[in-house]
């Protein structure tokens, strides 16, 4: 069966949505924009920014008013994401992360009592929770998952050995809760069981290994996990046993509609900047966007950036729909619009470093400009919340296609 | 407590301010917003009333905007950040008025308000007079505590602290009065998406001169007690005469700084 997305044309965001926009740009350039080049630089994770981004209400934007939330829309964390990505890609992925894989796993399937727990800390922006997915050895096939989580019936907790890898916001000096997928048996086919335990930092026999050396993101908090006969309480089940294929499966359709919005932040900050360094750089007794193969290279650019801005919030309000209960549209279209948003616009970033590093000639390989930094920091974004050929396929079967 | 906070729309500082053929600011070219120094009122008001409502007493910030169709995005703004109720008063003869007709406007909407407080910024980022709030005290007949550094407030009383160069002074007012805050005072609050959605449900009342009792003979440009005859751009500023050290740069920098009598 083909799945449509193609009817799907006609949103726009609201004066509220633009309102909003506004606000987090003000935020951005007041408190995240003059630190940038220094927090990249140190690789410092800037923990003092969390609550102040509660404060404004990023981490709630989504969450129901009774845990601290706004009860507002998934658009409405795309632009905040896009706004402070376009400033700073690791604040914007510590924002994406934080709600995307920290605070709706949690809201869609925790209990009341650990809703109570977490949620209000992480809506605050006084803590932080991380997702442990990806392993050494599993990526996207989670399938191949091997953290083994066994029940221990005589204490009746979960005894958790394995490891995780490249886990955002993992250990910072707030994280409270990591929530893991792990291996909790097998089904009668003999296929693992994967269920989704919450981990409380500072558990025993949970290490949080040192922080990768990376190509960009320098600013953000990225860790391995090593569990170790790690012992958490049983009640600590996130959902269903059994359930943890599909719980993540519908996180990583936020994710990647989430991760389009960040490239569409560092997009437009590559447009802006090569449109300002093209119409300012004199060389040859005129400036360099008089050459047509700048100014036509950028208005290419210009297209592809409009192009993206549509696909992301396409997809935002078809899983605002879909939140809202509206039976016209389906999970798997959304899915197909987050992988079509994700691919074109990460894809689009990536070109927009290309061409902003080019344009800016020697001075873009210099940390002199942030041009260097966004071009280190786009190449993530054909990678994370599933690769561009990870999107491809999801499109191809989406259409039909026999694809392995 | 009851706090009135009197706010104005102004072109957005960063974009390309201009005047109109009538030599009026031009308030259609460029994005308007809510005057940045008017942010410290409101932000002010909001933290007294939230203090006043902690301790049991109801407690209430009414923002007061006198501008076109447009301002009522400066009034949503103060909305946004928390404010209660908003009241636009709205006229196509108020264009062109000047300090003394906005002020007499400003009063005659307060008299229809009940009020303890009535807070304003230390002057709009446009007109940069700085006048209207001693008018305002002035035709309301109520003590006018301009430039406070500082508030504080008890039942029956008001007390600032006004820091100049070589003192501080503290000024006490019984209530009601009016103040004028600096941008020294608070760190005025983003407004959340909460406070965004919920601004959508509070009440703004639109008034026309009518409905406050004004001719428009009494306001706009033709009623202005001054006028402008000429409005003429700065000429560009002259790029700057630059020296490069070739082992001398010292002593040319001194003969420049002579050459103008600067040393």
């Amino acid at each position: 069966m083909t799945t449509s997305v193609s009817v799907e044309s006609s949103f726009e965001l609201s004066r509220d949505h633009e309102d909003f926009r506004r606000v987090v740009r003000d935020f951005a350039a007041e408190h995240v924009a003059p630190h940038s080049a220094a927090w990249d630089a140190a690789a410092r994770f800037p923990v003092e920014l969390v609550p102040r981004m509660g404060e404004l209400g990023l981490f709630g934007l989504i969450v129901p008013e009774e845990y601290g939330g706004s009860g507002g829309d998934f658009t409405s964390l795309c632009v905040a994401i896009e706004e402070l990505g376009r400033v700073d890609q690791s604040v914007g992925i510590t924002l994406s992360a934080g709600v995307g894989l920290g605070i709706t796993p949690l809201l869609t399937y925790g209990t009341a009592e650990q809703k109570a727990r977490w949620l209000p800390d992480l809506v605050a922006g006084r803590a932080l929770a991380a997702f442990g997915l990806t392993e050494p050895e599993a990526g996207s096939d989670a399938g191949a998952t091997r953290t083994r989580a066994v029940l221990d019936e005589a204490s009746r907790e979960w005894v958790i050995d394995g490891a995780k890898a490249f886990i955002t916001n993992s250990g910072t000096s707030i994280t409270s809760v990591i929530t893991i997928t792990a291996v909790t048996g097998r089904r009668p086919d003999d296929s693992p069981e994967l269920s989704t335990i919450l981990v409380p930092a500072g558990s025993a026999g949970l290490v949080v290994d040192p922080p990768y050396r990376k190509l960009g993101w320098h600013a953000s908090d990225t860790h391995g996990l090593t569990f170790a006969g790690c012992r958490v309480p049983e009640a600590n089940l996130l959902g269903q046993r059994g359930a943890g294929l599909r719980q993540f499966l519908a996180t990583l359709d936020d994710g990647r509609i989430a991760i389009s919005a960040l490239a569409l932040g560092l997009a437009r900050a590559c447009l802006e900047a090569c449109v300002e360094y093209a119409g300012s750089r004199v060389a040859f007794g005129r400036p360099i966007g008089a050459n047509q193969s700048i100014a036509f290279a950028i208005a290419d650019l210009a297209v592809a950036v409009d192009s993206a801005r549509l696909l992301t919030y396409r997809a935002a309000a078809l899983k605002d729909r879909l939140r809202a209960g509206d039976g016209s549209v389906d999970r798997a279209q959304v899915a197909a619009a987050a992988a079509r948003a994700k691919l074109h616009t990460s894809t689009t970033a990536m070109d927009a470093a290309r061409l902003a590093t080019q344009v800016h000639g020697g001075s873009g390989f210099i940390e002199e400009y942030p041009v260097a930094r966004y071009y280190r920091d786009a190449k993530i974004l054909e990678i994370g919340e599933g690769t561009s050929e990870i999107q491809r396929l999801v499109i191809a079967r989406g259409l039909g296609l026999p694809v392995d | 407590m009851k706090i009135v906070v009197c706010v104005k729309h102004v072109p957005d500082a960063q974009g390309d301010r201009r005047f109109t053929d009538d030599h009026t600011v031009d308030r259609e070219g460029v994005d308007g917003l809510l005057s940045e120094l008017d942010e410290y009122a409101v932000e002010e008001a909001l933290t007294i009333a939230e203090a006043r409502s902690a301790s049991g007493e109801d407690s209430t910030v009414t923002v007061l905007c006198m501008g076109p169709e447009g301002a009522t995005d400066a009034v949503r703004k103060a909305l946004q950040m928390g404010a209660d109720a908003g009241v636009h008063v709205c006229d196509d003869a108020l264009a062109g008025s000047d300090a003394l007709a906005t002020s007499k406007v400003l009063a005659a909407a307060l008299r229809t308000l009940e009020f303890d407080l009535v807070l304003t910024g230390m002057a709009s980022t446009d007109g940069l007079m700085s006048v209207v709030p001693a008018m305002l005290a002035q035709r309301l007949g109520l003590p006018q505590v301009t430039l406070a550094g500082k508030v504080e407030l008890d039942g029956t009383t008001v007390r600032i602290e006004r820091d100049g160069d070589s003192a501080t002074e503290v000024i006490e007012a019984p209530l009601p009065a009016l103040v004028s805050v600096t941008d020294q005072i608070n760190d005025p609050r983003y407004p959340s998406f909460k406070g965004i959605m919920a601004a959508k449900k509070k009440p703004v009342n639109t008034l026309s001169l009518a409905d406050l009792g004004l001719s428009p003979d009494d306001v706009g440009l033709s009623a202005a007690w001054s006028v402008v005859e000429a409005v003429a751009a700065r000429p560009p500023r002259q790029a700057g005469q630059r020296i490069t050290d070739e082992g001398d740069g010292g002593t040319r920098l001194v003969e420049f700084l002579a050459g103008a009598k600067i040393v």
